[in-house]
């Protein structure tokens, strides 16, 4: 057990401490760091999805005033470490349409651009293969999916407890490929000063990014820093470096003394930075006449490119969900010639609780239980998976309270006997989860400046999550001292290590670190420290594995269907999250509306749609495809119950940055259902599917 | 983008003696479509001629009780005007619901008309297009094509018309006054835009230096309702699945006079005249309205992704006859 700090600052909602600057546009991005004199880079892409480069004639774009480089597989520098496919700029096989291939270096952006279209890039193509289907027979089972879990697990007999259920279900459920969109398009600026180089990159890690940069161009890591205060959006796309940071580091590299600006288009963006694969996944369920799971089986089928594995851990949610003795989970890879996967918000989660979510709606439907009580009726004792007790699992409360605030109770499960104006409505729910996430290695500074004024230092990342304001709170109330006391200073590989913000281990891991770096501040120096004094700290080990931890919740949602035109709106989202201690309620509503909102976002609108002839996403900008509008989104609630958990961390805190978005796309399916009488079980839930 | 030229005429005859005097030309108005598409390099003009120095940006409303509309009108004041408020609700329901309200604001009336298909090949210049480059073919066929026509559609192109405002100006039987190097012609909205036949690349029977200088609308009798009802896969901000513009004059029960045209399903905004001669003198009726809407749709030809659009616009169809019915009674 972690000793739980007592809280003041934590609990409170202090305004963003980088509000004013960021309302004023004066906060500054990785594309607004004011260098003297840039260059710009733009990059020539792929347009076939699996060739041999044979030749690049750069004539023309040199020829053009105002280039300064062009960067080829034939003249690009040789990379120390080619590990990582994805990372090899410019190589001369091409794994998926839009790799990079070229990259043009220029005084301006325009120019940049003419130039990279003047490249011409001769390509021996060969034939590709772009199709995902449960159907091929080359499915591959990886050595392990994302985050380290298990490819299967099979415990019991499912085959054996389906065909003796009362009720089953069994049944394939579809997520599209999701393209991640943060505000803010991957942007770096990179310098070279001797073999020194500076990037300002929107980056969700300066520490991991520098550590990829420098074993790919064989720097020694001290002699690269990573600078990114402020960053628009990541959603997982800026949780690793992509190329393009090796790209704009190498074309700085061509022109000494010259930094080199890269902005990513929003084009460039559906084939660059990762993005959440396309799942198909068969469900099968068997409960008793009571309502009662006896088997759990989800069999995933996703997609990973030939060049680099990325297995999304899909079906893991589902070993540890609900209490039922025979279980079974295996996910298996089509390799694809498109571009490489990666995170995109609670990945596995997302998807996989799509499926398992609507599956439990079609068996507590089929089994005559109300959906919120068959779920209350399945509530494990320890976690299903493990065997290991939750160090506290709230789901039922979350249920319960989501019930209460949304009217549940006077319900009536029929499907579309409900119309007003031409509008068919509906409600329904769903659970959602997400793990405990810790990460090792952050290291924290925390120095007494002047009097009454604490500098704490650490290289965290503020995704617009609101780590500048969050952390203050956790550093305030290690060192006993008003929030207004602590200045943060983050976001810098100048400052001590710190590890990713991903996985929503944001809070876990830097605020555990500020926590025992304080304790061990006030230790040595006590309550009253003379100016300088300094005191260093690491993350501590992770207190132990005796237990599974994670956080819980329930949403829920109102959903209209037309009855002409099938058109679906959501005009109501509930959500109630049992996620541990709420460090800031002003944030904490934000980051869940958000999650909720993408998650709607992916239930109605979102889809990268794959022409299998080229390889390539087609509607790749924001006029195709469609996210959510404010008109799509007119009420969306988030609540918390209060929830003490003496295992996670110092803080009591469980991440709040994913669960947002797990299950909010089952509970709309789940309504769409209850409004129409029409079961999808593909995303997105578009009118088609609704009309007669 | 590569360099262009850039003029800023002060008159009409001063703007069509710059545009003819260059291979190249682009008349610049709200620059809404024409500056992406630059920035894209589907179109790359030696030379802009910016027409927002030209006296055409009045609304003037006619002896006959039309209005005229100036080609650099922009559509957000068109919207707000209060005759059209008042006579034309087909036309401001279709002008707010196309783009954004940033957008709506510099876009104008003209330009509106003039913008170009988004369909997702033409506006990629690493895919094949017949539109955009004559005699390459067309990507869309067996491709991705939920945006896609459904009628009046070639083999070299199924691309659709993007505007919402000339939707409903087709069924207001708006006239487009247009001057060239030969002088003024009017030409009804009807006949403005293509179909892709074997020439997608044309979008409308307007050739090089011809301005759009105003579009006229004719007043609407006495009782005649409008509305315009436009669906989409989000609720703002996307282009139209269908959209259904109707006017409906119904006396007795008798339908006096109907015009219907359909948004997103052609190259062109699409005028229903086989259901409005179906409707014409009938009975006013759900079954009526049924029966002409599946007539006109009897020639769709949808593709892959897009036969929903079949069903989809026969019920919005039906749905806006029905609305604008009820209203009258």
């Amino acid at each position: 057990m972690t000793e739980v700090m007592p809280p003041r600052a934590l609990g409170q909602s202090p305004r963003r401490v980088d509000g004013p600057a960021k309302v004023t546009g004066t906060a500054p991005y990785a594309g607004d760091q004011r260098v003297t004199d840039p260059a710009y880079l733009e990059l020539v892409q792929a347009r076939v999805a699996r060739g041999t480069v044979t030749g690049v004639d750069t004539t023309a774009a040199l020829a053009l005033d105002g280039v300064l480089a062009v960067l080829t597989p034939d003249n690009a520098p040789t990379l120390a470490s080619t590990d990582d496919a994805e990372l090899d700029a410019f190589r001369h096989e091409i794994g998926f349409r839009g790799q990079v291939v070229a990259a043009v270096v220029a005084r301006t952006r325009e120019i940049a651009r003419q130039a990279a279209g003047l490249v011409r890039v001769e390509v021996d193509e060969h034939p590709h293969d772009v199709h995902l289907s449960a159907d091929r027979d080359d499915l591959r089972a990886p050595e392990e999916v994302n985050a380290g879990f298990e490819t299967d697990t099979d415990q019991g007999d499912v085959d054996a407890a389906m065909g003796e259920a009362a009720f089953s279900v069994d049944e394939t459920y579809k997520t599209a490929w999701y393209n991640n969109n943060p505000m803010e398009p991957h942007t770096t600026t990179a310098q070279w000063t001797g073999d020194w180089l500076l990037l300002h990159d929107s980056t969700q890690g300066v520490h991991p990014t520098r550590e990829t940069v420098a074993k790919v161009l064989g720097l020694d890591p001290e002699h690269v820093r990573v600078v990114a205060p402020h960053v628009g959006g990541g959603f997982g796309s800026k949780g690793t470096a992509h190329v393009h940071v090796v790209v704009a580091a190498l074309a700085a590299q061509a022109v000494p003394g010259t930094p080199v600006k890269l902005a990513l288009t929003r084009q460039q963006m559906f084939s660059l930075v990762g993005y959440r694969t396309p799942t198909i996944q068969r469900v099968r369920l068997g409960c008793d006449a009571g309502g009662r799971l006896s088997a759990v089986a989800v069999d995933v089928v996703e997609q990973t490119s030939r060049i680099k594995e990325y297995a999304e851990q899909t079906a893991v949610s589902s070993r540890m969900m609900y209490a039922a003795p025979n279980r079974r989970t295996t996910h298996r890879l089509a390799v694809l010639d498109v571009p490489v996967p990666s995170w995109m918000r609670a990945p596995g989660e997302c998807p996989g609780m799509f499926a398992l979510e609507a599956a439990v709606d079609e068996l507590a439907i089929a089994s005559g239980v109300d959906p919120v009580e068959f779920r209350i009726r399945n509530e494990p004792d320890v976690d299903p998976d493990s065997g290991k007790p939750f160090s506290s699992r709230n789901l039922v409360a979350c249920l319960r309270d989501g019930a209460r605030r949304f009217g549940w109770a006077d319900r009536d499960p029929a499907p579309r006997v409900r119309e007003e104006a031409g509008w068919l409505i509906g409600t329904g729910v769903a659970s959602s989860t997400y793990p405990v996430n810790s990460m090792p290695g952050s290291v924290s500074t925390i120095r007494y400046v002047i009097p009454g004024r604490y500098r704490v230092e650490i290289g965290a990342a503020d995704i617009g999550t609101g780590t500048w304001t969050s952390l203050a709170q956790v550093a305030a109330d290690a060192l006993g001292v008003p929030f207004e006391d602590v200045e943060m200073q983050i976001g810098d590989t100048a400052l001590p290590n710190a590890s990713v913000a991903g996985g929503s281990s944001g809070i876990t891991s830097w605020g555990s670190t500020v926590v025992a770096t304080a304790r061990a501040f006030r230790e040595k120096f006590g309550d009253d420290p003379d100016e300088g004094d300094e005191m260093t700290g690491e993350m501590p080990e992770a207190s132990g594995d005796d237990y599974a931890m994670h956080a819980f919740g329930a949403q829920f949602a109102e959903v209209r269907v037309h009855v002409d035109t099938g058109e679906v709106r959501v005009p109501r989202l509930l959500g109630v999250f049992a996620a541990g201690r709420i460090v800031n309620p002003r944030l904490a509503r934000s980051q869940l509306v958000g999650g909720m909102t993408m998650g709607l976002s992916m239930a109605l609108h979102e889809e990268s749609v794959l022409d299998e002839r080229f390889g390539h996403v087609v509607n790749h900008d924001f006029a195709e495809y469609h996210i959510a509008t404010n008109s799509d989104v007119p009420n969306v609630e988030a609540h918390w119950v209060e929830e003490d958990d003496p295992h996670v961390n110092p803080m009591g805190t469980k991440g709040i940055g994913e669960i947002g978005i797990v299950g909010t796309a089952a509970a709309i399916a789940n309504a769409a259902y209850h409004a129409t009488g029409v079961r999808v079980r593909e995303l997105p839930l578009t009118l088609d599917h609704f009309l007669d | 983008m590569i360099p262009f030229d850039y003029e800023r005429p002060s008159d009409v005859d001063g703007a069509i003696a710059t545009a003819t005097s260059r291979g190249s030309v682009a008349f610049l108005a709200g620059g809404t479509n024409l500056v992406d598409r630059m920035k894209l390099g589907v179109t790359e003009p030696e030379l802009l001629v910016d027409l927002g120095g030209l006296p055409l940006d009045d609304v003037e409303e006619l002896p006959d009780g039309g209005l005229r509309v100036g080609a650099t009108v922009r559509n957000s004041d068109l919207a707000a005007h209060p005759v059209v408020l008042r006579d034309y609700p087909v036309l401001a329901r279709a002008l707010l619901s196309g783009a954004s309200g940033q957008l709506r604001n510099l876009a104008t009336t003209g330009g509106n008309l003039l913008q170009r298909t988004r369909c997702v090949y033409f506006q990629d210049v690493t895919t094949p297009c017949g539109k955009r480059e004559p005699g390459t073919g067309c990507s869309a066929v067996g491709g991705s094509t939920r945006q896609h026509a459904i009628l009046g559609a070639s083999e070299r192109c199924v691309a659709t018309h993007p505007s919402d405002m000339a939707v409903a100006m087709a069924a207001l039987d708006a006239r487009v006054r247009v001057r060239g190097p030969e002088g003024e012609r009017v030409i009804p909205l009807v006949d403005l835009h293509r179909l892709p036949g074997d020439e997608p690349e044309r979008d409308t029977v307007l050739s090089g230096g011809d301005l759009i200088t105003a579009v006229d609308l004719p007043p609407l009798p006495p009782g005649t309702r409008s509305l315009y009802r436009k669906v989409r896969d989000r609720a703002s901000f996307a282009f139209a699945l269908v959209s259904v513009a109707a006017v409906l004059r119904v006396e007795g029960g008798v339908v006096r006079d109907v015009r219907i045209a359909l948004g997103g399903v052609a190259h062109k905004p699409w005028r229903a005249t086989t259901a409005e001669e179906e409707l014409l003198g009938g009975p006013a009726t759900e079954e009526a309205f049924r029966r002409a809407a599946e007539l006109e749709l009897a020639a769709a030809r949808p593709l892959s992704d897009n036969g929903f659009k079949v069903p989809l616009a026969r019920n919005t169809i039906v749905a806006a006859l029905r609305e604008l019915s009820l209203e009258e009674r």
